[in-house]
């Protein structure tokens, strides 16, 4: 079979599989005696071991095999879960990852992973585990070409468990009249009905092959349900075009003698696994006890495999789309210049229309590119967990917003730098608990991680409780370095200090650890998340703790920006910077050491003139008695830029000037106005030091 | 035998040059240019080409000759290289010619006052007629650029 057209789908399922054990096994670890939880993770495992032998990645499907062997014990009950167990499961998590990575690009998902199955069987063994009865065991990890279906041990236990619990579990066999066109519609109905009335626990052959109608006539299925078998055989039957329907109520011994059948062949084989056997020993000796409330782990079932109501999307597709968008929306702007001077009203009328589609079209493309952050943020819980451990601290993540949604391209740049400052924050940020209990802090420090939305913007803060930034070290630092002169250093406000920590070369920790403190960090995260055109800034209170916050566009490829003119030119100043326009008379600009500035508010703030700033041809400022300003804001801080003239409010389209120009100080890139002429946007950004 | 190439000829001041014909895009008549500021006297601006903003230089700029007004035979050369596109501003584009690579001779240093490293070879087409062959990703080589920025700020 050709395999190459399930693989993608396959590294799909493995991620989403690998994410969800990753979060579960976090969960577990805050409530280890949550049974349920266990149960979940049992079953992710096991679809992944599943996928992974079919696809033929056969370490992929032994390591995990490992892992349900542990996981088997613990939802048995007969294994505590134990820090040790906890790491070497994370340590296989890890080695999975590592492995569909290696698939993802193309290599053969093969590693070493001997020593984690060794430690993995250990625990196994470790437990002492009960032997004698292996010869009733039920092992079913044959491939034998038997008719019946086999079940796995999880399976397997399922029925039996469900038998105990006075649920009915039937053996159904059902084949489609010879001459049906569509026999793989008709099994859907099958299992359409079954599955209104209780639960398939396996079918042969698969659900899968029998949607693709890889099956001969008929098909069989083990089934927990609480209707009678007669009452499901007339149900069944009444289906068009379905020949027979055998339904076999099964009870605990024809349940074991069906699988024993399947035991005999799979003891032929000889591939059968040591550790499968003990495992399933194990399972057979431990039936007794009560296993978590059964509903639980069915009712999720029920959840996952209701039709989800979701397609994945390529995203080379989405931008195709986002560009013809912009083609349309410059193609709308002249329109509307062009109705304009042609004054039809019925012109006029189908432009505005036109203009409202346009608008709701681009909302549309916009959300469809917008991913949550959860993305992102689902990867920190674990991070956290394993630094806090090898620093020996202890840690709480809140995570809050995560289902904040932000742009597709903002999402795939912003994880390294959120996982720098997480790190500080768990590094630097958090004192060690010695030192948390001798201020008579809680032992367990809490790093916030913080998503949410305001205006045109994304706003993600870090906030630890921790030790705070100390003004002086800092500043003691960069002295040393150079940064910064003592008269400076005596001005700087704390935000300034602050600031210092995103200066090049600049890390405070006294102590350099392998999780952070290289001093190569706070910068690069600075120029990662301004080149995406965010702010990132720092509050910090000594003894408190500190708060790092990031801010970041909603999109990056079209915003809303102001048109101003001079001269002859026009250029675009994106809204997002814009405090207020206004007019000043030239008299009201001052000198002052060197810089112009103008009276704003209770304060004075720097004006500069664009024209100087661009060398503009064709405008004679000077001349001016009043002129037009548009006040820009950088954080904190404002600026005045002077114009000649607004010309009104718009959504640009960014377009980059090309990679032939070398980066121009002050331009953002450009767009192409309704006229079809170009236009610089302006980055006030770089005018406000 | 060398192979037979097809090359897009066009004219600053007396003299023709020639690109190879995959590597023009399209040759455009002269539209508005919007003026960008702080760069190279030579990079006249930013063009709006059916939607993407391109770059254009004055090639006699480039080349360091004197610039000429634009005239009614003056063209923009979309070139696309060193996955860049770029617009050349020409005095005129008027022809298309085959050519044999072999006729092609490795150039002298200067021709026309344009420097030997921007150039690939010279091409006799008849007796009185020699085709400059531009040697286009010299022509685009951003790091020359860079250090002449460095120069001159």
């Amino acid at each position: 079979m050709d395999m190459n057209q399930y693989l993608s789908m396959f590294i799909d399922e493995s991620n989403d599989h690998l994410q969800s054990l990753n979060e579960n096994m976090l969960e577990l670890e805050n409530n280890p005696e949550d049974i349920g939880i266990v149960q979940v993770i049992f079953r992710s495992a096991h679809t992944l071991k599943g996928m992974a032998a079919t696809m033929g990645f056969e370490d992929l499907s032994s390591l995990t095999h490992q892992m349900e062997n542990v996981l088997d014990l613990v939802r048995n009950e007969k294994l505590k879960m134990q820090d040790f167990i906890f790491d070497t499961l994370f340590k296989s998590l890890d080695a999975l990852q590592s492995m569909v990575q290696d698939i993802t690009q193309g290599g053969e998902g093969k590693a070493d992973v001997s020593s984690i199955v060794a430690s993995l069987q250990a625990i196994v063994k470790g437990e002492g585990v009960p032997s004698g009865n292996s010869s009733s065991a039920p092992a079913t990890k044959s491939s034998a070409e038997s008719g019946n279906i086999q079940l796995d041990e999880y399976q397997y236990s399922v029925l039996e468990q469900s038998i105990a619990e006075g649920h009915k579990v039937m053996h159904i066999n059902v084949s489609i009249r010879e001459d049906c066109q569509l026999k793989a519609a008709r099994a859907y109905l099958v299992f359409d009905l079954l599955e209104r009335y209780g639960e398939i626990v396996k079918s042969h052959p698969t659900v899968q092959d029998i949607e693709q109608e890889k099956f001969d006539r008929s098909f069989s299925l083990y089934y927990i349900t609480q209707k009678d078998a007669a009452e499901l055989q007339s149900m069944i039957l009444n289906l068009s075009e379905i020949e027979t329907a055998e339904v076999m109520l099964l009870d605990q011994d024809t349940l074991s003698q069906l699988v024993s059948g399947v035991k005999e062949t799979a003891a032929a084989t000889p591939t059968a696994e040591v550790a499968s056997e003990e495992e399933a020993a194990n399972k057979t000796a431990g039936k007794a006890v009560p296993d978590a409330d059964k509903s639980k782990p069915a009712s999720r079932t029920a959840g996952g495999s209701a039709p989800s109501r979701t397609i994945r999307v390529d995203i080379d597709r989405l931008d195709v789309l986002m560009n013809l968008l912009s083609e349309l929306l410059i193609d709308r702007a002249r329109l509307e210049q062009l109705a304009n001077e042609v004054k039809r009203s019925d012109l006029t009328e189908t432009v505005e229309h036109m203009s409202r589609v346009g608008s709701d079209l681009q909302n549309i493309v916009l959300k469809l590119r917008m991913v949550q952050v959860d993305t992102v943020f689902s990867r920190f819980p674990r991070m956290v967990r394993d630094l806090s451990k090898s620093l020996d601290k202890k840690i709480d993540l809140v995570i809050t917003g995560a289902e904040t949604e932000m742009d597709r391209t903002v999402i795939d740049e912003i994880g390294d730098p959120l996982v720098h400052l997480l790190r500080n924050a768990v590094d630097h940020g958090v004192e060690s608990t010695a030192q948390r209990i001798a201020l008579g802090k809680p032992e367990t420090g809490t790093v916030q991680l913080r998503a949410f939305h305001s205006g045109n913007h994304v706003f993600i803060e870090i906030e630890d409780d921790g030790s705070g930034i100390d003004r002086h070290k800092v500043l003691g630092k960069a002295l040393k370095n150079g940064i910064v002169t003592e008269s400076e250093a005596s001005q700087m406000t704390d935000e300034q200090v602050f600031m210092l920590l995103f200066a090049p070369g600049f890390s405070t920790a006294e102590v350099i650890t392998d999780v952070s403190g290289r001093g190569v960090g706070l910068d690069v995260v600075r120029s990662k998340i301004e080149s995406l055109s965010g702010v990132v800034s720092v509050e910090s209170k000594l003894g408190q703790g500190t708060k790092f916050s990031v801010q970041l566009p909603l999109t990056l490829s079209i915003i809303s920006a102001m048109l101003i003119k001079v001269g002859l030119e026009k250029y675009a100043i994106p809204l997002s910077s814009i405090v207020e326009t206004g007019l000043i008379k030239r008299d009201q600009i001052r000198n002052v050491h060197g810089y112009t500035m103008i009276p704003y508010r209770d304060t004075h703030i720097p004006v500069m003139s664009l024209s100087q700033l661009f060398d503009i041809p064709d405008f004679a400022e000077a001349a001016e008695e009043e002129t037009e300003m548009v006040v820009v804001r950088k954080g904190e801080r404002l600026a005045a830029l002077t114009v000649e003239d607004f010309i009104g409010q718009s959504e640009i389209v960014i377009k980059n000037l090309g990679k032939y120009l070398p980066s121009i100080q002050g331009v953002a890139g450009a767009t192409i106005l309704g006229d079809g002429q170009v236009a610089l946007i302006i980055d006030p950004n770089a005018f406000i030091k | 035998m060398g192979e037979e190439i097809k090359v897009i000829v066009f004219k600053l001041g007396e003299e023709e040059y020639g690109i190879e014909v995959d590597k023009v895009q399209t040759i455009e008549r002269m539209i508005p240019i919007t003026r960008v500021p702080k760069t190279f006297s030579f990079v006249k601006g930013v063009i709006n080409l059916r939607g993407v903003v391109i770059p254009v230089i004055d090639l006699r700029g480039r080349f360091g000759l004197p610039e000429a007004d634009f005239t009614d035979q003056s063209r923009i050369i979309i070139v696309a290289a060193n996955e860049m596109e770029v617009g050349f501003i020409v005095d005129s584009a008027n022809d298309v010619i085959d050519l044999n690579s072999d006729t092609i001779d490795s150039p002298p240093d200067v021709v026309g006052g344009v420097k030997a490293k921007y150039l690939q070879g010279v091409a006799r087409i008849s007796d009185e007629r020699l085709l400059v062959m531009l040697n286009l990703s010299e022509v685009l080589n951003r790091n020359e650029i860079i250090q002449l920025e460095s120069l001159e700020g």
